[in-house]
């Protein structure tokens, strides 16, 4: 608690802390009177260089001022020296105080780089480098005055962001510098941004009537936590119970923030829907990735694969082995694992087809325990092979990082790219089965197995291909796997069940109910989330669809027919 | 061969084969299991510890430990070889029976717990819990925390099996609902908030009716119990396949819709004998903790009942000696294996799983039975298959009208 | 909420006075009043588009032996399946007697009123003795509980002892089903329909794989059955079908084409045209 006062305290002094040299706030006015005895004169135009040569022996107490007089400066090498000083990174070599950005290595060792350009400078010895000191009170001044020059900045999103970033600390250095880009501003978002942080000042500072309804108009609707956070503040100032107690404040400015903040919650609510919904796809497309392969496996050729999970298992190590072998090229290695795991998975499959699962036919239930021998086979294999521990799978740089979409949405890629994966694989596989021979023929086999053999159809080629295209399907699933959970011995067998369930719930021999099902079942879990855990909906879940298999013993989408029976 | 009923006994009885055993299997079954029993109690109780023939207390509860997995063996059996249900949520019943009996060992520690608390577990007063939960109420008394750990593994067992005998969920949609079920219950034991201790489960057990559980005599009374338990289940399951009962289950096994177009709600006799199974496993359950002194979600863990499946397999389903046998030899040789290399115990048994499933579709029972007690399986030629046929029709017709 | 209903309904029906205590149990009568016993009218059945049966009525006499002739997909099996409650047909009633509604029971039902079926295929149980065929075919009390203690009474096994003489297995008790020949399976489905007593039979393709010896005796034994029984038999062979024949009735797309004797149907211009026509 204390620490959070402290930081408080420092954020509103941070505040004043800037504007020109007359005005100071009580927290760096110390400083910046001390400041004025050192031998610098301040009214000169001191160029950057020599500030910053100044930096090298400034004590800590009084950097303030020197930074205040870098930030006024106006040169544009100034944010990178913030920046670095702010990660505590800036450094001064000891012998021609030049300044460096230092950052330590894995090994412990040092190593320099340009502070504005980024170049490598290589390791440097510790004795011939020293840090230039922050504290808490600097950091506060120079994030503040980070964002006040991101405002300079000459991508407009990068301007729109900084304003967006000020609607939180709102000082009048900061309203001031908005005020100022404002008149210069021509980028419209900017503007619309700028509006909204010089309305939620004035809603602040006003005391006129009408400008705050303005105000409210202007922030009605905002999704921003800081506008939300005003108006909340506002209003439970004044309501108590809903009613309007506090009689010192304007009732109607009160009623209206009243609304705007119904408004936002409304929004916020309504997009925390969209956002259940986007992470239901998304553990839908897992789940459907996860079963696709059961679909065919399963549902097609009525294997019961308990191995399946461990294809999913081998196609995540595929995508682990790829990346050791190509370690200067992660970025693109997923390209190579994406077919390395299906043909890994998939030859394993047609392994095991044909030493195990063939003199099996008409039997499913032996199926069912051979395969899960084989499971247990696999995952021992591969923690001899690995470790039994997880191994980590680097995500490429452009699968990190999120979408924001507004201040409350915001998504992160790798789940989009794997919806997106999730549907071109159910594409693809659509199109096997529905438009290559090898579809028809295994459409064939899976509907009359003697009448296939008799139409001249090589049902041993067959079959075993199809396990193949399953277990590949399964392998391509954990190349996907791979990016978001752990890989390890066990990954398969966190899906094999839900698997199942998908497949069944969807209706066997079905891939578009394998589709349905899975988007479902995800979307189902997720809302369901919020109000019982994730643990206590999985298990809903379940019961939903051993309950649900009581009523439709057939699934979602049954096959109909005497073939059927 | 006295009377009819015993002529169509099952051919899995001692009128299999040429070979005619001197004496019924159920008895022999009895018999040996009662000598074992009755000769490692002996060797542990009274045989001096140094000499050579002295049998460990540590062995006794590894023996009563196994014969517990015979009894749940037997239990899949029950449904699996008999009446072809493959249940891979057997587990689910064993560990409820399990946490029924371990309620009651819970209650029994009192305020020897490490937080000295006389009403509440350790587990809820770390859990800052302020009273115990409504279901805990009464599992302090045994013959209440005994019915129920029958009752509930037998309600949840008819329950379910009503709702999937019912619609007709057969085969191995009936295999992947059951592994759901052990599943499911397995993500709600694990949660800290079901009141079952969670993660850790239910452990440090000091006393069963006032019997130390760590004293010798105890232990050997557990194992013997647990003989005689599994004695008089093989006895009453025996019996049931034996009765008419047993002829209908097999039928359905072989060719429900027949059995049903013959008048037998099939639905109903499903229900009944898989609620009989479950009830078998929860007595194993239940006699299973206490000698292990400990009972965690891990039981629920689908791994663990398709083990039991595997058990069967090895030892031949349809027959219960042929369950009880594999679940003894499989829990041996993985006490034997896991200790001198762990990790070949697994490739061990998943190679034990297509290798049965391969090569042992009948079991070891199975295959002694192929091998030992060759059945004729073809017509005797010494009757011509149509000798009454030319008998009036018209008689036979209207005797059988 | 219809499915605590339906759990309400079937623990009612599990407790009904008459499953508790089977003395209590009326004997289901079959009202034939009418002389009528199996009343099939206006039923449709059909499979993703394919009509198997399309506004089908059929009417039975108690007693009489009926055969059914057409082309494969005529609907015959389909028909016996909503007979025997195997299948629900879209629309439709079948009554047996007057009062006792068909479609509203389920197949085990629907046997314990008395409805015997033999299949297509012969299906015995295999990994059980023709005894133990014929034994759990009798018509007894057939509950769980009372399965569980059942014993046979020397009635019964008398019983049995005749249809094996019938059926010619006698030599074959004790011999597992499984282990019979094609033919042998054949008598000993007929053997379990015969134990169990039902007021009506519907037979599938009887004949098929049996020799011509046999298929003649089948003959004489559904002439035999038929009167106290009422018998409907579905079958390919001509020959038998006219060696015993009352009655027939055709069959085609699902409905009814011809009805009358083999002769009066053989001459049938329509039944000519699209059955016997095209295959002689």
């Amino acid at each position: 608690m204390m620490a959070v006062g402290c930081l408080f305290l420092l954020l509103l002094g941070s505040g004043g802390a800037k504007a020109n040299s007359a005005s100071v706030s009580t927290e760096l006015s110390k400083d910046v009177e001390i400041n004025s005895s050192v031998p610098v004169d301040v009214t000169e135009r001191t160029s950057a260089e020599a500030l910053l040569e100044q930096l090298t022996h400034t004590k800590l107490s009084k950097a303030a001022a020197l930074l205040e007089q870098l930030e006024q400066s106006g040169d544009v090498r100034v944010r990178a020296v913030f920046q670095t000083m702010l990660d505590g990174a800036l450094y001064y070599q000891r012998d021609n105080r030049q300044l460096l950005a230092v950052r330590k290595g894995e090994d412990k060792s040092l190593n320099a780089s340009d502070v504005f350009s980024g170049e490598s400078l290589g390791v440097v010895a510790k004795k011939s480098v020293k840090k230039i000191r922050v504290n808490n009170r600097l950091r506060v001044y120079l994030r503040g005055a980070l964002s006040r020059l991101a405002l300079n900045a000459d991508s407009a999103d990068d301007r729109n962001i900084a304003v967006m970033s000020m609607l939180d600390k709102l000082s009048a250095d900061n309203v001031a510098a908005l005020q100022a880009l404002d008149e210069r501003e021509t980028n419209h978002e900017v503007k619309v941004s700028i509006a909204l942080a010089l309305a939620m000042n004035t809603l602040a500072t006003s005391s006129d009537r009408d400008q705050r309804l303005a105000a409210i108009e202007v922030m009605d609707g905002r999704l921003e936590a800081p506008v939300k956070n005003q108006l909340r503040a506002l209003v439970d100032s004044a309501v108590v119970d809903g009613s309007i107690v506090n009689s010192s404040l304007d009732t109607q400015v009160i009623a209206a923030a009243q609304k705007a903040l119904q408004n936002i919650d409304g929004k916020v609510t309504a997009y925390g829907y969209v956002e259940q919904l986007f992470f239901g796809l998304s553990l839908g497309s897992v789940l459907l990735l996860a079963a696709i392969g059961l679909a065919i496996t399963f549902g097609v050729m009525g294997v019961i694969n308990m191995a399946h999970g461990e294809m999913i298992m081998i196609g995540a190590y595929a995508t682990f082995v790829v990346q050791q072998l190509m370690p200067n090229f992660l970025e693109y290695s997923i390209w190579v694992a994406i077919p390395a795991a299906f043909l890994t998975a998939g030859l394993v499959g047609v392994l095991i087809e044909r030493c195990v699962i063939r003199y099996l036919h008409g039997r499913p239930l032996e199926t069912l325990l051979a395969t899960f021998g084989i499971s247990l086979i696999l995952q021992q294999a591969v923690r001899t092979i690995f470790s039994p521990l997880n191994q980590t799978v680097v995500t490429p740089e452009w699968m990190s990082g999120s979408l924001e979409i507004n201040a409350v949405l915001s998504i992160t890629y790798s789940r989009i790219y794997i919806f997106i994966f999730a549907l071109i694989v159910f594409a693809a596989l659509q199109l096997v089965m529905k438009k290559t021979s090898l579809g028809l023929q295994v459409r064939a086999v899976s509907q009359n197995r003697s009448m296939a053999k008799s139409m001249g159809i090589h049902t041993d080629r067959v079959d075993a291909l199809t396990f193949g295209l399953g277990s590949g399907i399964a392998g391509i699933a954990g190349v996907a796997l791979s990016q978001i959970t752990n890989v390890g011995p066990n990954l398969g067998q966190a899906y094999i069940i839900d698997s199942f369930m998908v497949v069944v719930f969807g209706g066997v021999g079905n891939l578009l109910g394998t589709l349905f099902a899975g988007f479902s079942l995800g979307i189902a879990n997720k809302f369901l989330e919020p109000a019982t855990g994730a643990v206590l909906a999985n298990i809903i879940v379940l019961i939903f669809i051993i309950l649900f298999m009581q009523k439709r013993p057939k699934g979602l989408f049954p096959q109909k027919g005497r073939a059927a029976e | 061969m006295s009377t009819p009923s015993s002529n169509s006994m099952n051919r899995l009885s001692h009128t299999v084969g040429k070979y005619r055993l001197p004496i019924k299997p159920t008895s022999l079954f009895v018999l040996v299991l009662f000598t074992a029993t009755l000769l490692a109690s002996m060797a542990n109780l009274w045989v001096p510890a140094d000499s050579a023939f002295h049998v460990s207390t540590y062995t006794i509860t590894l023996l009563g430990k196994y014969l517990c997995f015979a009894m749940l063996a037997m239990a899949v059996d029950v449904v699996w070889g008999y009446c072809g249900i493959l249940s891979l949520g057997h587990g689910a019943f064993f560990a409820l029976g399990g946490y029924g009996m371990g309620m009651y060992l819970m209650r029994q520690i009192g305020d020897r717990g490490v937080y000295g608390n006389p009403e509440l577990p350790d587990f809820m007063v770390f859990l800052d819990w302020a009273e115990l939960p409504w279901y805990w109420l009464g599992m302090d008394n045994f013959g209440f925390a005994l019915l129920m750990a029958l009752a509930v593994p037998g309600l949840l067992a008819f329950v379910f099996g009503w709702l999937a005998f019912r619609s007709k969920v057969t085969g191995v949609y009936l295999s992947i609902m059951t592994q759901a079920l052990t599943y499911a219950l397995m993500l709600a034991f694990f949660r800290n908030e079901m009141g079952f201790g969670g993660n850790n489960g239910l452990t440090d057990f000091k006393e069963i009716l006032g019997f130390d559980l760590q004293a010798d005599s105890t232990r050997v009374s557990l194992f013997v119990i647990t003989a005689v338990m599994l004695a008089l289940g093989y006895v009453v399951s025996q019996f049931i396949m034996n009765s008419r009962m047993g002829r209908v289950v097999l039928a359905i096994r072989d060719g429900e819709p027949r059995t049903r177009f013959l008048g037998y709600r099939s639905e109903r006799y499903k229900v009944w004998l898989f609620v009989y199974s479950a009830l078998l496993a929860a007595v194993a359950g239940a006699l299973y903790v206490p000698q292990v002194g400990i009972i965690n979600p891990g039981e629920f863990s689908p791994l663990n009942s398709i083990e039991v499946v595997v058990w069967v397999a090895v030892g031949g389903r349809g027959t219960l000696y042929g369950a009880v046998i594999g679940a003894l030899l499989v829990n041996y040789a993985k006490s034997r294996f896991s200790v001198v290399m762990p990790e070949g115990w697994i490739f061990a048994l998943g190679a034990l799983f297509v290798w049965v499933t391969l090569f042992l579709p009948k079991g070891l029972a199975g295959w002694a039975q192929d091998k030992f007690f060759k059945t004729e399986e073809h017509p005797s030629e010494d009757e011509p298959l149509s000798s009454d046929m030319d008998t009036p029709i018209s008689h036979s017709a209207k005797g059988a009208s | 909420m219809s499915f605590l209903n339906d759990a309400l309904e079937t623990t009612r029906e599990t407790m009904r006075r008459d499953q508790v205590w089977p003395m209590l149990m009326p004997d289901v009568q079959v009202n034939v009043d009418k002389d009528v016993i199996l009343y099939v009218e206006g039923v449709s059945v059909s499979f993703d588009g394919f009509k198997a049966l399309n506004d089908l009525n059929l009417y039975v006499n108690d007693g009489e032996l009926r055969c059914l002739i057409g082309a494969n997909g005529a609907g015959k099996t389909t028909m016996m399946d909503v007979i025997t409650g195997k299948t629900q047909p879209d629309q439709g009633s079948v009554y047996f007697g007057q009062t006792l509604d068909l479609l509203s029971r389920s197949e085990p039902e629907i046997a314990q009123l008395g409805i015997g079926r033999k299949f297509q295929q012969p299906t015995v149980f295999a990994e059980q003795s023709v005894f133990t065929n014929l034994e759990l075919s009798l018509k007894t009390n057939q509950g769980v509980w009372s399965s569980l203690t059942a014993r046979l009474s020397s009635e019964e096994s008398d019983r049995i002892d005749t249809v094996l003489h019938t059926i010619g297995l006698k030599g074959q008790r004790n011999l597992l089903a499984g282990a019979l020949s094609h033919g042998q399976k054949q008598w000993l489905e007929i053997g379990m329909l015969l134990v169990s007593q039902p007021r009506l039979l519907l037979i599938d393709e009887p004949v098929a794989g049996m020799t011509a010896e046999e298929g003649e005796r089948t003959g004489e034994l559904l002439q035999q059955l038929a009167g106290e029984h009422t018998v409907i038999v579905v079958e390919h062979d001509m020959e038998f079908v006219r060696s015993i024949a009352r009655t027939v009735t055709v069959l085609h797309q699902g409905s009814v084409l011809a009805e009358g004797s083999m002769d009066e149907v053989q001459n049938n211009p329509d039944v000519i045209e699209v059955y016997l026509g095209s295959e002689e």
